[in-house]
């Protein structure tokens, strides 16, 4: 049992909180930071995927897990940074520049949804999100002359300083070091004042608002910050699979977000991380299942999507707080060892809320 | 002229079907506060289970509507005994999720049961029929009769059965219904029940026009849409919500052929930009 002796009022936005923190943490990182000398270019790749996936995700748990808007349309977002990062390698704009304005595009064009759908309840947002991820993959097949229509469009191999990356551990570590400024980024938003008022926003709109917290614009620069978190994802994707067409990003990818958010344990920056590890497990085993279930399940288009429903919907019913929320219990359950109390992380049952005014 | 009034059908009795599986969606947000993603789902089984029924089975086609109907409504009816009424009382994201999860359970089975190839149901509606010079399908007409019959029906049972003013009551105020001796629970379930009923009524007549194929559930989007025009919670809202994507798709298609798949979302957005409440409004700011 660790017992926390606070002397300073700058413990508590501390990023190490003790030091367990600081050697786990440093542990990961030196492990992340080796893999590529351990692991052949197969494993490489699906890391990569990973950590793609993570960034994703990141952006989704902004909104999602720290705002409490459920966003059906992230997709999308990925769509946007991916697309207009090929569109400006392909016109010549450097690598370094590119990147930044991409998910710099798919920030304001998040911008533009977010702002006539946060002055309503969130399931307006939902719905919005939902319409908005559709009519960017119509946009993104009628939109010819920059996207490729349902031709597709090749992407360029990313070019640093006059260096090709072609070797995936060189594309690994771009992708890593990303991620990682990507999730201080997060982490020191979630511990300055607009970080704050996004998690109030999420547990009570209205408590939020009666403290003076700006409702409307947090959840406005939450959905900036979403978007182009996922947006530059989507550009880093671009690379990955190096060709570009409207039904990579479609309703599935959506939901894909949604599972990883959701399983991983929402409103944790944590969670991000462990639904990406579970994704990238998910869809390995998946595709072992195919070859061990009859042709006539296994071949349907509608498998995953209907294997993805079945885990959220286990997971919302029997454990909201998902796998990092499960591992939070055990791990209280550890250091308070003898004196555990079941109701530690009861949860709170209460009545319908009522959203209209009667 | 003629051409005109043609457009004009098409998008009526497309936006009848978009605006019955509104209604059903509305009910459901109506009394339980849930939003039911997976709406358009369920229209999606009512019309495989309708084909079930009448084509493999053989049973006369309004028998086996109303047996389908039967069906689907003990279908939603525990679909939220067994499974949504576990989740109220947890913040509405959950609700969100669960159901669009649920949705692409839905999809999936459909998809192993029935197939993917998209089927054909039958109905006693075929031929045309030749109003002024404008030729239009019986189907489409079906489906407008059939939306003002369900219509009807929906407002006088609300109106004056037992159960349809306990559903308005335990959508008023769930705790003073609960007060009153109403059985809230079984009234929720009920009221995904005829829902579910409602939707597939509105699968059934949509099964001439588009066939029938597990991905129509994704007409569900639209109508959401349509329930957001019509401002979430108002019945009719939803209905004319619905008529207005149905007809303004025609249109689009025939006069400004790029945005015709997109026409009714960003009529949505439109409407969310200038009178984000909806049309028709029930929605305030809850007051502290």
């Amino acid at each position: 049992m660790r017992v926390l002796f606070k002397t300073d009022y700058n413990q508590d936005i501390k990023f190490a909180k003790h030091g367990g923190y600081t050697f786990w943490y440093g542990l990961l990182l030196a492990a992340v930071f080796i893999a590529p000398f351990a692991l052949d270019t197969y494993w490489i790749n699906e890391l990569t995927r990973v950590l793609i996936y993570a960034l994703a995700g990141l952006g989704l748990m902004v909104v999602t897990g720290f705002t409490g808007q459920v966003s059906l349309g992230h997709a999308a977002f990925m769509a946007i940074g991916a697309y207009s990062h090929a569109f400006l390698l392909s016109q010549g704009v450097p690598f370094l520049f590119s990147l930044p304005i991409a998910a710099l595009t798919s920030g304001v064009v998040g911008l533009m949804i977010a702002i006539p759908a946060s002055r309503m309840t969130g399931l307006y947002l939902t719905i919005a999100s939902l319409a908005f991820a559709i009519v960017v993959e119509d946009v993104i097949i009628h939109w010819e002359s920059v996207t490729g229509g349902n031709r597709g469009m090749l992407v360029d191999t990313p070019i640093l300083f006059g260096y090709e990356i072609f070797e995936a551990w060189e594309y690994y570590y771009i992708v890593l070091v990303l991620l990682i400024m990507s999730i201080t980024l997060v982490l020191n938003i979630l511990r300055s004042p607009l970080g704050r008022s996004m998690l109030a926003v999420r547990d009570s709109e209205i408590s939020a608002e009666s403290l003076g917290i700006r409702v409307a614009r947090t959840k406005v620069l939450a959905f900036l910050i979403s978007a182009s978190l996922t947006g530059l994802a989507g550009g880093l994707f671009a690379h990955f699979i190096q060709f570009l067409s409207p039904e990579t990003f479609g309703i599935i990818l959506s939901i894909q977000l949604l599972l990883m958010v959701v399983v991983g344990g929402l409103g944790t920056v944590h969670g991000a991380v462990y639904g990406a590890i579970l994704i990238g497990f998910l869809e390995a085993s998946i595709s072992i299942l195919k070859d061990v279930l009859p042709p006539a399940i296994g071949n349907q288009p509608g498998l995953e999507p209907g294997l993805f429903g079945l885990i959220l919907v286990l997971f919302i019913i029997f454990e909201p707080e998902g796998v990092y929320g499960r591992w939070l219990k055990f791990r209280t359950f550890l250091e308070n060892f003898p004196f555990y109390r079941r109701n530690t992380f009861k949860r709170q049952r209460s009545y319908l809320k009522t959203e209209r005014m009667r | 002229m003629a051409e005109f009034f043609q457009l004009l059908i098409i998008g009526l009795s497309q936006g009848c079907v978009y605006g019955l599986i509104a209604m059903g969606f509305v009910m459901i947000y109506k009394a339980t506060e849930m939003v039911n993603f997976a709406q358009g789902d369920i229209m999606m089984i009512g019309s495989f289970m309708a084909f079930t029924l009448i084509v493999t089975w053989g049973f006369n086609f309004w028998l086996g509507l109303l047996l389908a109907m039967l069906l689907m409504a003990l279908f939603g009816f525990f679909v939220d005994a067994l499974v949504v009424r576990r989740i109220i009382g947890q913040p509405q994201f959950s609700i969100v999720i669960l159901t669009i999860s649920l949705g692409f359970i839905f999809r999936a089975a459909a998809g192993m049961i029935w197939g993917q190839a998209p089927l054909s149901l039958d109905t006693p509606f075929v031929g045309t029929s030749n109003f002024g010079g404008a030729v239009i399908g019986r189907d489409r007409l079906s489906i407008m009769g059939g939306t003002v019959i369900m219509v009807t029906l929906i407002f006088l049972f609300l109106r004056y059965s037992r159960w349809g003013i306990a559903m308005q009551a335990a959508s008023q105020n769930q705790l003073a219904a609960f007060y009153v001796g109403i059985p809230v629970k079984l009234v929720y379930s009920g009221v995904w029940g005829l829902a579910a009923a409602i939707s597939c009524v509105a699968g059934v007549l949509l099964a001439p026009i588009t066939l029938i194929d597990p991905l129509n559930g994704f007409l569900g989007i639209k109508a959401f849409a349509a329930a957001v025009i019509g401002g979430f919670g108002s019945l009719p809202g939803a209905l004319i919500g619905g008529l207005i994507i149905g007809i303004a798709e025609p249109f689009a298609a025939a006069y400004l052929p790029e945005v015709k798949n997109i026409i009714g979302y960003l009529i949505m957005f439109a409407v969310l930009m200038l009178r984000p409440e909806g049309l028709f409004a029930t929605i305030y700011q809850k007051k502290v």
